[in-house]
């Protein structure tokens, strides 16, 4: 990464005069403005945009690029966002122009290679989570909760079963789980978890009743712990009425060992840049499919998507729809990528994805357990929680360990997550990095250990060597600067 | 036994890891899924496709579809066909960009962080706006998270929403507003832009906002300063859905009092792709600043007074908040913003004015020689680069014949508008030549 402490933005570079596009000449006869927009409508004053050449952009990206951290740069073991490689294959498949440059309003007729792919992609993600019918409609993790939710909400409101108001959730679970519910209408309520890191069973039976819409859960959880009280739990839940939402953030354990659908989720959604290497981009686009059991299809987004003798169709001839959550027909050019990743690793290969992820995070677990607290001491799935409780007591905390690793060129796992782990580090090494790499990272999470115990302050004042030192967010939330203004 | 090229375990590390574990097989560490849910068997899906042949594969798979590289595309109705310049692919190909997370480490995420601020800083130029955020799934469902911001804001349930907005917006609006029991009033059009009495009549003290859209989905100018004072008269808010890019040419919302700007950035530099992955944006006041959607990028300083940005703000969001946050949002679109930022950029203050009056130009001149040639272009308001044209056949019979020449042509304006029936939607950005334009209307003439 560059040392350079300071890149100026771009408005600072900027001088009058400089241009880095190029427009055709305009070759229509030109009609006055003012013929064409009442006086009012037209811009008078100029938008402050840059004014650089073409190798000034390049030139001010390339710093800012190199001031970042990526997969491709290091190391990345960011528990629940399972920050794997991003297959270069993906890129190029996305980018062929008969994917890339199709409207999505073209008759279908011309689109019957992307409709062909989206279909594909349904059935092989409808054969990995175990679910009769999925949907590529949701943009992202998140939006595929609410789309599932509102799916849920649809199919009681149908039973008139209009008292179905509350969802439950783990306290280990993803924020955007209560949230979720919350916008679909429906109240959040909290399941504790037991000792051994799993729901409750007993608080489970004490939340649930003729109120309650549906529970949604994550299996592995956020500890990296199988339930394995599944099958108890989705009875628990069913006989009430309710209905069993699996949250896929944590799919890339499981893959051709179980199903959700076998498990008795009635609705999963996906995270395609999670398990499916759909690049993150710095935070998105991604994409979330959503599948449902039989009971919950009619009431899917629409249009669905149907194979038929004369090719592949739309259906908007859905009466008990939820309706669109999206336009158009989700995020496409994730779901090339995703489609690609699947077909490269083929049936096999993505067996020994989930196989190598667990056996990867295991393994770590085990090598960093006596240098950390470790609250959960089963075997875990994908990734797995460290506390940093010992630390603690010496006056180093999660966050200064984690801002340690950056010394060392590593990302930081998840801190302070789940919730339910004092001072958790939440580990998550997935199955593409090499023990060559999980070896180092772990002499350096056993050095820091160290140096918590015989130089905290090394840990403390860390992070030492990234261009940038810890940020004053304090004053970032109080007097917020959230644009640049010309002085 | 297959290799696989994205898995660097061998033997050798398997039976070191293992050892280590205790374990004699990576089947132990799946002991505790119950017997009858493990999976066995193998998944019903095809082995593992080499490098060279699923390239191959998908290539084809790609190639059965028409292009807009191939053909002459009139079509846009929310989705165009613009100049992307060369450089935004460049930039958005580093890895140190796609291959990162959500920039929650500041130290390490500069770049992304920084450039986020550039972009919310553009969006701000662009739409007269105070803030903006690091962007949405799109501008659809920015819209619906707009309506979502209003009812909190003014403790409000009635949404009022004109039917020149989007038809996939509104779909996405009436899903979402189910969630929080929205009632969603849709307001008619007529001659193409929002029925001023009409919506006179509407909006009352229970309305939380009117949502227009500028241009609006016919092409057509709103005229938002007669709009803005029906809204603000019973204290709605004002929201405004707008394509950036026209923005170039005319007077930004922010000027009109707009109290929320939403839109989509794929005209600057993504690809159609189908629909999606696009890029939505959301501006608004700074009164709203505490209660926008969504990641926002703020500017501080660290520790030696260095100047650096981070995520702030994050009081309103699902991560901290749970079941108070102001929307469920998690991700943003932070690559496509990325592309949207570079494309800005390279166009800068003088391109952006100059593709956007390039593109009423064009769609000037097209109107002109449509008219010439005795085709009806149905409404006589202003407008920017789209326009609707009366045909005699099915809209999906004409474009049929269009492709045979080489076009992609309008959208079919009666599979929402019962009463726009054989009326075409033509987008005309700045990529149709004269040439095109010509032989597109005579084609047009021709298959009537």
């Amino acid at each position: 990464m560059s040392h350079e402490k300071d890149q100026a933005l771009i408005f600072e570079l900027s001088k009058p005069g400089r241009v880095g596009y190029s427009l055709s000449e305009l070759d229509v006869p030109e009609t006055p403005i003012e013929e064409m927009l009442d006086a009012d409508y037209i811009r008078e004053e100029e938008p402050e945009l840059p004014e650089v050449s073409e190798l000034q952009i390049m030139r001010h990206y390339t710093a800012l690029s190199k001031r970042n951290h990526g997969v491709d740069s290091g190391f990345y073991p960011l528990g629940s966002c399972t920050m794997k490689y991003n297959p270069k294959i993906n890129e190029d498949v996305a980018r062929i122009p008969g994917f890339a440059h199709i409207h999505p309003y073209q008759d279908e007729d011309t689109v019957q290679g992307a409709m062909e792919m989206m279909y594909d992609l349904q059935t092989s993600l409808e054969e990995i989570t175990g679910m009769d019918e999925v949907t590529l409609q949701p943009a992202a993790g998140a939006h595929g909760e609410w789309t599932g939710l509102m799916m849920i909400r649809a199919f009681h409101e149908k039973n008139g079963d209009h008292n179905r108001t509350k969802v439950i959730v783990p306290d280990s679970a993803h924020g955007t789980n209560p949230a979720s519910a919350v916008v679909a209408g429906f109240e959040s309520v909290t399941v504790k978890s037991d000792d051994n890191g799993l729901v409750d069973l007993e608080d489970l039976k004490r939340v649930v009743g003729e109120d309650t819409a549906a529970l949604m859960l994550t299996n592995p959880n956020t500890l990296g712990l199988f339930e394995e009280h599944i099958l108890d739990m989705a009875r628990i839940v069913h006989e009430a009425g309710g209905k069993l939402y699996y949250d896929g953030a944590n799919m890339n354990a499981i893959m051709g060992r179980t199903r959700p659908g076998d498990m008795g989720f009635d609705v999963v959604h996906l995270n395609l840049h999670k398990t499916f290497t759909g690049p993150h981009g710095g935070g998105g686009p991604g994409s979330g499919p959503v599948g449902v059991k039989k009971d919950l299809m009619p009431f899917l987004p629409k249009p669905i998507l149907k194979k038929t003798e004369e090719g592949y169709v739309f259906d908007y001839n859905v009466p008990d729809s939820i309706g669109r959550v999206k336009p158009f027909y989700g995020n496409f050019g994730i779901n090339v990528r995703a489609y690609t990743y699947i077909m490269t690793m083929g049936r096999h290969g993505l067996k020994k994805v989930s196989d190598y992820a667990v056996l990867n995070a295991n393994y770590m677990m085990r090598k960093l357990a006596p240098h950390f607290d470790l609250p959960f001491s089963q075997h875990c799935k994908h990734e797995f929680v460290l506390s940093g409780k010992r630390q603690k007591k010496l006056g180093v905390r999660t966050l200064d360990m984690a801002k340690r690793l950056l010394d060392f060129g590593y990302h930081p796992p998840t801190i302070y997550f789940p919730l339910n782990v004092e001072e958790g580090l939440m580990i998550e090494p997935t199955e593409t990095e090499s023990k060559e790499t999980l070896d180092e990272f772990i002499d350096a999470m056993i050095q820091i250990a160290k140096e918590a115990e015989e130089s905290p302050e090394v840990v403390q004042q860390a992070p030492h060597n990234t261009v940038i030192k810890r940020m004053d967010e304090t004053t970032a939330a109080r007097k917020p600067i959230l644009r640049y203004e010309k002085q | 036994m297959v290799k696989f090229r994205y898995l660097p375990m061998t033997e050798q590390d398997e039976k070191e890891m293992l050892a280590e574990i205790g374990i004699d097989s990576i089947d132990e560490l799946f002991a505790d899924i119950p017997e009858n849910v493990r999976f066995k068997g193998d998944l019903n899906i095809s082995e593992a496709i080499p490098e060279p042949d699923l390239m191959k594969k998908m290539t084809k798979l790609a190639n059965k579809n028409v292009n807009t590289k191939d053909y002459a595309s009139f079509l846009g109705a929310g989705v165009y066909d613009h100049y992307i310049p060369s450089i935004v692919n460049h930039v958005i190909s580093r890895s140190e960009f796609y291959t990162a997370y959500t920039p929650y480490q500041p130290e390490i995420s500069q770049g992304e962080l920084q450039a986020i601020f550039e972009f919310q800083t553009m969006i701000c130029e662009l739409t007269g706006m105070e803030v903006a955020n690091s962007s949405m799934y799109d501008g659809q469902t920015a819209l619906a998270e707009a309506s979502f911001l209003s009812a909190a804001q003014t403790r409000k349930k009635k949404v009022i929403v004109s039917k020149s907005v989007h038809p996939e917006a509104l779909s996405v609006l009436h899903t979402y507003a189910k969630g929080p029991n929205l009632e969603v009033v849709e307001v008619e059009a007529s001659n193409g832009t929002t029925d001023l009495d009409a919506l006179k009549a509407e909006v009352d003290g229970d309305t939380a906002c009117v949502i227009v859209q500028y241009p609006n989905f016919f092409g057509q100018i709103e005229p938002l300063k007669e709009i803005e004072e029906i809204v603000h008269s019973e204290k709605a808010m004002f929201v405004v859905s707008s394509n950036p890019l026209s923005l170039g040419a005319l007077t930004p919302p922010g000027k009109f009092g707009a109290d929320i700007v939403i839109g989509d950035a794929q005209p600057f530099g993504i690809p159609a792709s189908f629909g999606g992955p696009h890029c939505g944006y959301f501006a608004t006041t700074k009164k709203l600043m505490r209660k926008v959607p969504g990641r926002l990028v703020g500017q501080t300083t660290d520790e030696e007074g260095q100047r650096g940005f981070v995520l702030t703000l994050q009081a309103r969001e699902q991560h901290i908040r749970r079941d108070k946050a102001t929307s469920n949002i998690c991700s943003n679109q932070a690559l496509n913003a990325l592309a949207a930022s570079v494309a800005m950029t390279a166009l800068g203050k003088k391109g952006i004015k100059e593709i956007a009056v390039q593109n009423l130009q064009k769609a000037h001149y097209a109107k002109k020689q449509l008219e010439a040639a005795g085709l009806d272009v149905h409404f006589n308001g202003k407008f920017f680069n789209e326009l609707v044209v009366k045909v005699s056949k099915p809209v999906k019979e004409i474009n049929k014949a269009l492709l045979e020449k080489g076009f992609i042509g309008g959208y079919d304006l009666g599979q929402y508008y019962p009463d726009l029936d054989q009326h075409m939607l033509i987008a005309v950005t700045e990529q149709r030549t004269k040439e095109e334009i010509d032989t597109f209307v005579k084609e047009l003439g021709g298959v009537q």
